[in-house]
């Protein structure tokens, strides 16, 4: 079994709590972008006047002649990156994750439906954004870019896994849409983390139900779990950084041994992770599923945790959606052959 | 960029009163050919693939750096047809220069043919990019000029632009960052011929006064008959010679160009389906004989 195991200091915390000077996802994948740019030569960065807010300001300093200024015009630099890399470059759209969605119908025919080889990397996904508030907070991302095409779509957990992935990212052939994160994020995985486009990973097991969840939700269902753990429940978190291709295999192993599912992510409960489950599982091994997220509604302001409380998707959400899931298992369980 | 490269390239010794004969003739050929597969797909853009005929002649047939043969030589001109509805024209324009069978192009629009209703790069490579929602093939040209000159490559790109198109807000967006980055390497065409899908485009979003807006945008402009071959050639080889900045030619054009009951009339921009006495009458128009009507028409 791929198990790695969450830091010891985070589970003694019993909170999200930071790990000093951890990073934000989104330095995380600066710093790892600039760190790759003299193995990538054909890798170009594309910003809209927020280097400083996505990150790539490092990639800028290291790399100056390779980040592209495209000014306030996201629609523009999308189809653009369509254009460098239909003439062998490498480019990564970056912006905030609501200035994705903006530029959907670029990324839609000119990256997807050409089947470029460019990424798009959004930061400022979700509640995760804070006092910026609704406007802001893209919460629909993952289900919109889910929805087209070719499109593989990935929203690591930590600084650890970000690094990974932007390096799975640049060596993938194909235009993928990667979720960062704005705020401070702690350290969940060591260096002996191994992240592949496509795979889940069990970082936590148990046998009564499966949290499945994704980016700054990963954290939250480990704090659910431990809560979980101290009533005697039994809850195995799975980290499924790629929404899509998800990892079905997994899911419904993990619906076969739990028999019990929940989803959290930092996005609406619909069409995200929360609907890239039920679509798997529902065609293999359907079991009880309860979603964590925000209900269908738009953020507001507010610092990031006390929105995740506000909306719902924080830790005691979690632990509450995984007894109603085990609840229900024992009452699914009279009518269905899993378990 | 490299003045060299551009005058080992021309594509015909021939004089210019001979070549302008022969891009003539291919013109000809565009919009017989347009006409006819709109005609067999029984729906289709006939206006703007009329209105555009002589501008890809002069891109394709004498202008550009491209050849069938070399569709993946990285140091190729590049041409992008932002106004993607104009397909039949340029699916003609490659049956012409051998980029494609011109029999084949006659399947526009049809199940499990590459010539889609709009240009679509994974069926047919020579293309270059998928275009079909306006504004965006400018700024994949803006992207590929960018990124040619990043790679010291040579190459010039060159886009057509609908009139109408101008209306999006990304075309602006791209013409910005065009003239911001001074791609010089750039030019965009405009078929400009005055009407769009549901009326002229003073009636539905006033477009006037364009030159001014691409200059005050940072662009070489030159306004030019959209139909006069020699003044084409021209202003494309001075838009090659300008430095520092993207050029733009705004050529004037007649929708429907060729075929009398189609000329000026919104209602032929839109997709329309073509009888065969319509189509034959537009054959006979553009000058084709018995024969070669015969030929376009009866090949399915």
């Amino acid at each position: 079994m791929s198990f790695s195991s969450p830091t010891a200091s985070l589970l003694e915390a019993g909170a999200p709590a930071l790990i000093a000077n951890s990073d934000s996802l989104r330095e995380a994948f600066g710093k790892t972008l600039s760190a790759l740019g003299d193995e990538f030569p054909k890798l170009v960065v594309l910003d809209a006047d927020i280097a400083g807010g996505t990150g790539v300001h490092h990639f800028r300093k290291s790399h100056p002649d390779r980040l592209i200024q495209f000014g306030i015009a996201e629609q523009n630099m999308m189809a653009a990156a369509g254009g460098m890399a239909a003439v062998g470059l490498i480019p990564v759209v970056t912006t905030f994750a609501v200035f994705c969605l903006r530029a959907i119908e670029q990324a839609r025919l000119s990256l997807c439906y050409a089947r470029r080889n460019a990424k798009i990397v959004a930061s400022h996904p979700g509640l995760d954004v804070g006092p910026d508030g609704g406007s802001a907070q893209a919460l629909e991302d993952l289900a919109a870019f889910r929805a087209i095409p070719g499109m593989t779509v990935i929203s690591p957990a930590d600084p650890t896994e970000m690094a990974l992935a932007t390096r799975a990212m640049l060596e993938y052939d194909g235009p993928v849409y990667m979720r960062t994160g704005r705020s401070p994020c702690p350290r969940l995985f060591g260096d002996d983390y191994i992240f592949e486009i496509g795979k889940g990973r069990i970082i936590r097991d148990g046998d009564d139900v499966t949290i499945v969840a994704c980016g700054a939700e990963v954290a939250r269902a480990l704090v659910a779990a431990e809560a979980l753990a101290a009533e005697g429940v039994s809850a195995r978190v799975v980290n499924m950084a790629t929404i899509k291709p998800i990892d079905s295999k997994l899911l419904s192993r993990c619906a076969i041994e739990t028999g019990a599912m929940v989803t959290a992510e930092d996005h609406n409960i619909h069409g995200g992770l929360g609907g890239a489950v039920a679509e798997a599982l529902a065609a293999t091994t359907p079991c009880p599923i309860e979603f964590v997220g925000v209900q269908d509604t738009f953020g507001a302001s507010g610092e990031p945790e006390e929105l995740a409380h506000h909306f719902g998707i924080s830790a005691p959400f979690i632990a509450d959606a995984a007894r109603r899931a085990i609840q229900r298992k024992r009452a699914f369980g009279a009518t269905s052959a899993h378990r | 960029m490299n003045h060299q490269f551009r005058a080992v390239s021309t594509k015909s010794n021939a004089s210019p009163d001979a070549l302008a004969k022969k891009l003539a003739e291919a013109a000809r050929f565009i919009r017989c050919h347009s006409v006819a597969s709109i005609f067999h797909a029984g729906s289709g853009h006939p206006g703007g693939a009329l209105s555009s005929a002589d501008l890809f002649a002069c891109l394709y047939g004498a202008e550009m750096n491209v050849w069938p043969n070399a569709i993946n030589e990285p140091t190729r001109d590049r041409f992008v047809l932002s106004k993607g509805h104009a397909a039949p024209a340029l699916y003609a324009t490659g049956a012409h220069y051998g980029f494609c069978d011109p029999k084949a192009a006659l399947t526009l629009r049809k199940l499990n043919s590459p010539f889609q209703g709009h240009p679509h790069v994974l069926d047919l490579p020579w293309v270059e990019t998928s275009t079909g929602s306006l504004g965006q093939g400018m700024s994949v040209a803006v992207g590929m000029a960018i990124g040619l000159r990043l790679q010291k490559i040579p190459a010039r790109v060159y886009t057509m632009l609908g009139d109408g198109e101008l209306q999006e807000g990304e075309v602006w967006e791209a013409a910005m960052s065009s003239a911001h980055h001074k791609l010089d390497n750039l030019c965009a065409v405009i078929d400009y011929n005055k009407l769009q899908s549901d009326n002229c485009n003073d009636a539905i979003m006033r477009l006037e006064p364009l030159a001014d807006k691409w200059r005050a945008f940072g662009w070489s402009v030159a306004e030019i008959d959209g139909h006069n071959i020699p003044e084409i050639l021209n202003h494309l080889r001075l838009a090659g010679a300008t430095r520092e900045k993207p050029s733009v030619l705004i050529a004037h054009t007649i929708k429907g160009k060729g075929v009398p009951y189609m000329e000026n009339i919104p209602a032929w921009h839109g997709s329309v389906k073509l009888t065969r006495a319509q189509t034959e009458e537009a054959l006979t128009a553009l000058g084709a004989d018995a024969n070669e009507i015969k030929g376009f028409l009866d090949v399915i």
